[in-house]
């Protein structure tokens, strides 16, 4: 990222990035595949162009709904002591606070862990499988991608699993506790995501927004 | 199409603190796409987001999600967070109770993991919200770069926080053995969760522009 050259201060004002972070204003300019243009003053990442990142952030999405499929159908855990057992789902997990006045912690746990993060990978696809097929962004694009942005922050997937691993900790003294394919799955899961996230050049989606509509 | 002066406000200097921002320049930037626009545009042409110079009130939200937050935090750890009842016991544990039991059984890595998600890491946000909002512009001993990294520093780490909830959903929807033990989520789970909440909606409030404002 250059800084605006003061022998040339005339800019249009398209070719202008300012930083999300502090506000500094940048001449934008495309880095090569693969290298990263970065805030001058603070550091933030502002492009990070990767080739043919739609196609793979779109098999990356599909690879989440099977993977969320199967977590939330297939047996999560197994509890085993002295010959009894006890199942949970991803969703009974939820449904622990649905009894007495917890119930809106009952729907915040299934949105956090599960409804958002879907959300999240359905509206990614609406958005970059027009422009992966080279067509016109979809209705609503710029809607649906400034939502899925939003909820960014809100999808904990990745938390959910740290403290699966934390609870198994707490009752192996106490019992036998089963891993079924839904908690290998999650996990999965959690891998995929992160991976997604790293081919998601956000500038990159929003100028070919911008340049199709 | 409208030009603009870059040379104006920021000075000659190419030093990174003297970078001239959006606002010295007479324009606004949309903190969603990057795009720049002249300043008093309300609508972000590229995404449809809302344009603000700096977020109008950032320091009252971020103010008012955090009282909010720290008087959730305070009966989330008076109240317990886990009822365990097995054959001839009862027992409540609050999250400190819960670290120190796990502590006691000689589970120290995990009491540690318990005690940094729960009491360290959502005492620590509350602070640094606080300093980062108390001090702006250059007052600040830290520079504003240290200030804008311990900001996403918090904003990185207030969610998983979460965890804690997390873990007694688990618990209580796995060990249901009936007569022989079963665990319920105690009251703190709730307001544990609010508090974790608040204080993301705390940080998303704060504008992190107004860190490298210059002092007026």
């Amino acid at each position: 990222m250059s800084a605006p050259d003061p022998a040339t201060p005339r800019l249009a004002i398209d070719e202008l990035i300012a930083c999300p972070r502090c506000d500094a204003l940048h001449r934008a300019e495309l880095p090569h595949a693969g290298e990263r243009a970065i805030c001058r003053r603070c550091g933030t990442v502002l492009i990070a162009p990767r080739a043919g990142s739609y196609g793979r952030i779109l098999m990356l999405a599909t690879t989440i709904m099977i993977l969320m499929f199967g977590a939330v159908f297939f047996p999560f855990l197994q509890l085993r002591v002295a010959g009894l057992r006890s199942d949970a789902s991803v969703f009974d997990t939820a449904r622990a606070f649905a009894g007495g006045n917890m119930a809106p912690l009952a729907v915040a746990v299934a949105l956090l862990i599960v409804l958002i993060p879907v959300l999240r990978v359905l509206l990614i696809s609406y958005v970059l499988a027009p422009l992966a097929a080279g067509r016109r962004p979809a209705r609503h694009a710029a809607a649906a991608f400034r939502l899925s942005e939003d909820l960014r922050p809100w999808s904990m997937a990745e938390i959910f699993v740290i403290g699966t691993a934390v609870a198994l900790v707490k009752l192996a003294d106490l019992a036998q506790v089963v891993l079924g394919p839904a908690f290998w799955m999650f996990a999965a899961l959690v891998v995929v995501t992160v991976l997604q996230d790293g081919f998601m050049c956000r500038w990159s989606i929003w100028r070919a927004l911008e340049a199709e509509r | 199409m409208p030009l603009v002066d870059l040379a104006g406000a920021g000075g000659g200097t190419l030093s990174a603190e003297a970078l001239t921002s959006a606002r010295e320049a007479g324009l606004v930037g949309c903190t969603r796409c990057t795009r720049v626009w002249p300043r008093g545009t309300r609508v972000c042409g590229r995404c449809g987001g809302a344009l603000h110079s700096r977020r109008p009130q950032s320091l009252q939200r971020v103010w008012g999600w955090w009282f909010a937050g720290l008087i959730c935090y305070i009966p989330a750890n008076l109240y317990p967070m886990l009822r365990t009842r097995t054959l001839l016991t009862v027992q409540e544990d609050t999250i400190v109770g819960g670290a120190i039991e796990l502590a006691t059984h000689g589970a120290l890595a995990v009491a540690l993991i318990v005690l940094i998600a729960s009491v360290a890491i959502p005492v620590a946000k509350f602070m640094a919200i606080a300093y980062l909002a108390l001090n702006l512009g250059h007052r600040a001993r830290l520079t504003a770069h240290r200030r804008q990294q311990l900001y996403e520093l918090v904003e990185f780490i207030g969610r998983w926080s979460m965890i804690d909830v997390f873990v007694v959903a688990i618990l209580s929807s796995l060990v249901q053995l009936n007569a022989i033990a079963t665990i319920n989520p105690g009251p703190a789970a709730f307001t544990f969760a609010l508090s974790v909440i608040f204080t993301m909606l705390s940080a998303q409030s704060f504008d992190s522009r107004m860190i490298w404002d210059r002092a007026a």
